[in-house]
């Protein structure tokens, strides 16, 4: 069973601002699914390597080029909120 | 006007070339039908009538040109909210990126685009693609068209919804333990997972990058087939696609199956499948046996764990995902004051981001986080290999599997919204073809008691596509 100090934990690393409300309602779904997950202790898993990914493909390389004819640099920067400075977002500062 | 939105592609676009009708004849036919029946449906979250018009016009001009078109050209197509598609909105339904209008479209937007494609609209989903009903939408519950009480299924409910309804030619979906193969199930239209790699995910919001694929929607086996064919390819904006050759759907279609050995794994027709769905999943292998191919049973044992896999490592990776959702770079930023940059991100994805996201969010980061990867995320991708191998073993002796896509047919809305594992399980028998990378083609195979859908899905190994061809097209000679 998840405690409040552990779904507070999760939620800050996960930065999830959660009403007291939702930790509640979410710690006693998230325990009930956690729980279930207990299920893959029956599996022998000594001898089994893990799989990240099913391609068998590593090192794709490309060359390292702007690819421009789709969107440049500042139409994507003009999808933000905040206000553009020399092609650069700024946000609030962080170290004080 | 409902005629011709209840033609295949392929009728449709044997009309154009002998100029019975116009590309914007097939686009008005569809927005007449959008306008007819989607207010109840719910399918659509933005229908693009200007652009869909524009591009129509554009490719019946091209016509009398005398330019050479591709079949799909002038063909109308809706599109899942998740797919960039260049100055309109693409929202991924979720409130967090509500007003996004992306600069550049997906790979396999753009590609259609070039050919002529008629993009008539963005599609619903649950939010991010997270869910099993399209009933986690910011916008709102897409219904099955065979019965408005009822969910379209998920994640591409509305594209789903959308082909089932003449709504559209066809549509582009995504699966990721199930999201187009269980609507095209529930809503008796064909879906196809492809193997994954085998069609390019750029410009496609990503929700878990080891398990995604991009795959069609569509009425017929043939157009499943061309469909395919134009969208799988190697790309170099998808490095996870490799540089293998796109064979020729089509050219399967027709072929006889004798000889050809199927497997029924019978983990998929046991404990908590609902009796119809079996018997009709059955019936659909004994018409195949009937016609010469040989059905055995075949045991695939680590299929209970499929589940418990899916929501350790799909969580893990869609809260890597996510976390670029923080109102910095796009997206809706918070509306309240923040005192600093983790408060800000906090409030951002607090206010953004639905309940089922949250829940995922959280689970994705507690199975990564210290003390917690070993026993979780880590036992969770070593299960992986032990299915991959399962399917390996049975491919040694069969040459595709065909059984359930979903456990049961459509449910009420609401029925299982409140109760997340349940929900899940709903994907129980779609994900282990997800974890292996397999392709797997959802067809419609009868109905239940009460008149619903009921689809079934053929499983091939790894680029075994044509092999889901091939047995497709026979059970629709069939049906």
């Amino acid at each position: 069973m998840l405690t409040e100090e552990e779904i507070s934990h999760i939620a800050h690393l996960a930065r999830l601002a959660l009403t007291a409300e939702e930790k509640t309602r979410f710690g006693a779904q998230l325990s009930r699914i956690l729980g279930y997950m207990d299920i893959l202790k029956e599996v022998d898993v000594e001898k089994v390597q893990e799989t990240s990914q099913v391609t068998g493909l590593a090192n794709v390389m490309d060359e390292d080029i702007m690819h421009l004819s789709q969107t440049t640099p500042d139409e994507l920067l003009a999808q933000s909120e905040l206000p553009i400075d020399s092609h650069q977002i700024r946000v609030m500062r962080i170290i004080k | 006007m409902a005629e011709l939105s209840a033609l295949s592609i392929v009728e449709a676009a044997k009309g154009l070339s002998a100029r019975d009708f116009s590309a914007e004849d097939l686009a008005n036919a569809c927005i007449a039908e959008i306008g007819r029946r989607d207010g109840e449906i719910g399918a659509y979250v933005y229908v693009d009538e200007e652009g869909a018009l524009s591009a129509a016009r554009a490719v019946d001009q091209r016509r009398a040109k005398g330019e050479e078109l591709s079949m799909l050209a002038g063909i109308p197509l809706g599109v899942k909210d998740l797919f960039n598609t260049r100055g309109v909105r693409t929202t991924c339904c979720s409130e967090i990126i509500r007003d996004f209008v992306p600069p550049y479209d997906a790979e396999v937007v753009g590609r259609l685009r070039e050919l002529g494609a008629v993009c008539v609209g963005k599609t619903n989903m649950d939010e991010f693609a997270c869910g099993a009903s399209t009933e986690h939408s910011c916008f709102g519950v897409t219904k099955n068209p065979y019965d408005l009480s009822r969910v379209a299924g998920g994640s591409s409910g509305g594209s789903a919804a959308a082909v089932a309804a003449n709504m559209c030619f066809y549509a582009l979906g995504t699966d990721t333990g199930g999201s187009i193969r269980q609507p095209a199930s529930l809503c008796g239209v064909y879906g196809f997972k492809p193997t994954y790699g085998r069609v390019s995910r750029s410009g496609v919001t990503a929700m878990a990058s080891s398990w995604d694929t991009v795959g069609p929607f569509t009425r017929s086996v043939e157009d499943m087939a061309l469909v395919m064919e134009t969208i799988s390819g190697h790309s170099r904006f998808d490095q996870t696609t490799p540089e293998k050759a796109v064979p020729s759907y089509l050219s399967v279609l027709g072929k006889e199956v004798k000889g050809l050995k199927i497997g029924l794994p019978k983990e998929y027709f046991g404990e908590g499948i609902e009796e119809e769905t079996a018997t009709v999943v059955r019936a659909a292998a004994e018409k195949l046996e009937k016609a010469g191919a040989e059905v055995r049973e075949v045991s695939l044992p680590s299929t209970k764990y499929a589940v418990a896999v899916y929501y350790i490592t799909m969580p893990a990776e869609l809260s890597a995902n996510l976390a670029r959702f923080d109102g910095v770079r796009f997206g809706s930023k918070t509306s309240a004051e923040a005192e600093n940059m983790v408060d800000f991100y906090a409030q951002t994805r607090g206010e953004g981001f639905g309940d089922e996201i949250k829940r995922r969010i959280m689970i994705g980061t507690y199975v990564l986080s210290a003390g917690y990867y070993d026993a979780y995320y880590k036992r969770a991708q070593k299960v992986r290999t032990v299915i991959i191998q399962d399917f390996e073993r049975v491919f040694a002796e069969v040459d595709v599997l065909i059984a359930p896509v979903s456990p049961f047919p459509a449910f009420k809305i609401g029925e299982l919204v409140d109760d997340p594992l349940a929900m899940y399980m709903a994907d129980a028998l779609a994900i282990p073809a997800s974890a292996a990378g397999l392709p797997a083609f959802a067809c419609p195979a009868g109905r239940s008691s009460l008149g619903l859908p009921i689809g079934l899905q053929i499983i091939a190994p790894q680029f075994g596509e044509e092999r889901c061809f091939h047995v497709g097209s026979a059970l629709e000679r069939m049906s």
